[in-house]
């Protein structure tokens, strides 16, 4: 009785592990037979780097270069402001802060893991956006400049607790070492501690990164969605995810714009994987 | 004159008194051994000296402490300069997570001396010919240190104070890693580094600090029972604790 017991546990088990597996390879597939299909009507070079994003003029004009760039400019700008303030975050929580401070902070960051992108998208909307405008006087404030903002923050709980767990697991002797050569605390943590713990601290900016480029509610809500190859950062764009959100819904089954969408579809899955590959290549890389 | 030497030195961790008014005098180019049971503080009182204690919460330390005449233990110490002077060895070889080559120039690099490259590769050259380790390691100097095998670890430790130009050698049990014929390779080195700085060694291998100390102090319960030459120690000890030790009653 209690073989069989185990026996039907164990089956349970290895059937949820496949089943994982199992839908991921059928959204896979379902995404590549719809998605693929573009490629009868505008091939994929003209698809990648087409300049004019028209769906539903006629003939429908398919290309999404304004979409990658537009992706591309606001997670750059996101990874620009997160990347410095959460490395540095993880520092000072790792190394610097007193202990009720580092509480404080962790479960600071933590919070801000919570927030629904939504709010965050909402928020950044009523404050941030009339500030942009203002401050560099644009028709408006809705920019890759606010998404790459707002998406900062969205990145920065990921980056700093992934970067503070690399730098709290590198050996105490390591630190011990430079310190008894009288390397002063910060020499210790710039030539120590930064090195030895650089491949988790690159695997959280990866992973930072990912999130970024994934997300969508917020950049729909306040980058403008024009798209248009950008000019500069203070410029409406619209994003890949954005783009999939706000079309999708009023896109015929079947039709070019309907297949195009299922293309970029396929875009962002490749940009997300090799993402987390490399983020998984560095982390293993420190084991 | 001793070049470190401590008077009425107490330390407590929180309320737990380690060490008990320790007074002891090391001796330049001498080996200095400190023997004693595990928890005896005898680790404690070596990181007194480069004031490696700072860095745990709660720490108290009174009497004082002379390096060359000067008290450390004051807030205006210069820590920078006490460490590049006061070297340690760790337990476990502790090479950073960098090329051989950096790992030996590191202090040169923190202290901001040097830092023309052809100084620098003679410095790395002379450290490493002082621990014997240069013919092994000169073709492989810009590979990480962490690929080297324990014992030619623990001598790239050695080689990175050697670098400094410390003047005083802490060793922690720097050989309880190592096997013994590595062991007795480090040891051979010690003698041959006495010459040229003071080196004190805490072990709890009774033999070790018979073959290779020149002074031997006898810890129990973060009390300095006995404090002489390693000779007299190990063959006509006065305190009856010190006799029990050695002649493995307890520890």
């Amino acid at each position: 009785m209690r073989k069989f017991k185990e026996f039907i546990i164990e089956k349970l088990i290895l059937v949820c592990g496949i089943a994982s597996i199992f839908f991921v390879v059928l959204i896979f597939l379902f995404l590549l037979k719809e998605g693929l299909a573009v490629f009868n009507i505008v091939g994929p070079f003209n698809f990648l780097f087409g300049k004019s994003w028209y769906p539903i003029s006629d003939p429908p004009q398919l290309g999404i270069l304004p979409l990658i760039l537009g992706s591309l400019l606001v997670t750059l700008g996101a990874a620009i402001i997160s990347i410095p303030i959460g490395v540095g975050c993880a520092i000072y929580i790792a190394e610097v802060a007193p202990l009720k401070i580092k509480e404080i902070l962790k479960a600071g960051i933590e919070l801000l893991a919570a927030i629904p992108s939504v709010v965050l998208g909402f928020i950044g909307m009523v404050t941030l956006v009339p500030i942009v405008k203002n401050v560099f006087h644009l028709p408006t404030g809705l920019t890759a400049l606010s998404g790459s903002i707002m998406l900062a923050f969205m990145a920065m709980p990921t980056i700093v607790s992934i970067a503070e767990d690399a730098l709290y697991s590198i050996p105490k002797t390591y630190k011990e070492g430079a310190l008894a050569l009288g390397a002063t605390h910060w020499q210790t943590i710039w030539r120590v501690m930064l090195p030895a713990a650089s491949s988790g601290i690159l695997a959280a900016i990866m992973l930072g990164i990912g999130r970024v480029i994934g997300e969508t509610m917020a950049v729909m809500m306040i980058t403008g969605n024009a798209a248009v190859i950008p000019n500069s950062i203070l410029a409406p764009v619209r994003t890949l995810t954005a783009t999939i959100a706000a079309e999708m819904g009023e896109a015929v089954v079947g039709s070019e714009h309907y297949f195009a969408l299922f293309a970029i579809g396929i875009v962002l899955f490749v940009i997300s994987f090799a993402i987390n590959v490399t983020a998984d290549l560095f982390l293993h890389k420190k084991q | 004159m001793a070049k470190i030497s401590t008077e009425k030195l107490n330390l407590w961790y929180g309320n737990f008194q380690a060490l008990l008014d320790v007074n002891a005098s090391f001796e330049p180019n001498r080996i200095t051994a400190i023997i004693g049971p595990s928890g005896c503080g005898k680790s404690t009182m070596l990181r007194v000296f480069n004031r490696m204690n700072d860095l745990i919460e709660n720490v108290k330390t009174t009497g004082k402490v002379l390096v060359d005449g000067i008290d450390i233990l004051g807030l205006d110490a210069d820590l920078v300069k006490l460490r590049k002077e006061v070297g340690m060895v760790f337990q476990r070889p502790n090479p950073f997570p960098l090329s051989i080559y950096e790992n030996i120039v590191f202090g040169e690099r923190v202290h901001a001396e040097n830092i023309r490259r052809d100084k620098l590769d003679e410095t790395v050259e002379m450290s490493l010919k002082s621990v014997l380790l240069w013919d092994e390691l000169k073709d492989r100097l810009k590979e990480s240190a962490l690929r080297l095998s324990l014992e030619q670890k623990q001598r790239l430790c050695i080689a990175r104070l050697i670098a400094v130009k410390s003047d005083v050698l802490l060793m922690d049990e720097p050989c309880s890693t190592l096997d013994p014929q590595a062991t007795a390779r480090i040891e051979e080195l010690m003698r041959e580094l006495k010459n040229s700085y003071t080196i004190i060694i805490v072990t709890h291998n009774m033999q070790q600090a018979a073959r290779v100390s020149d002074d031997t102090g006898f810890m129990l319960l973060g009390e300095l029972v006995e404090f002489g030459k390693t000779q007299e120690i190990f063959t006509a000890p006065k305190d009856k604790r010190t006799e029990d030790y050695i002649t493995g009653r307890y520890g």
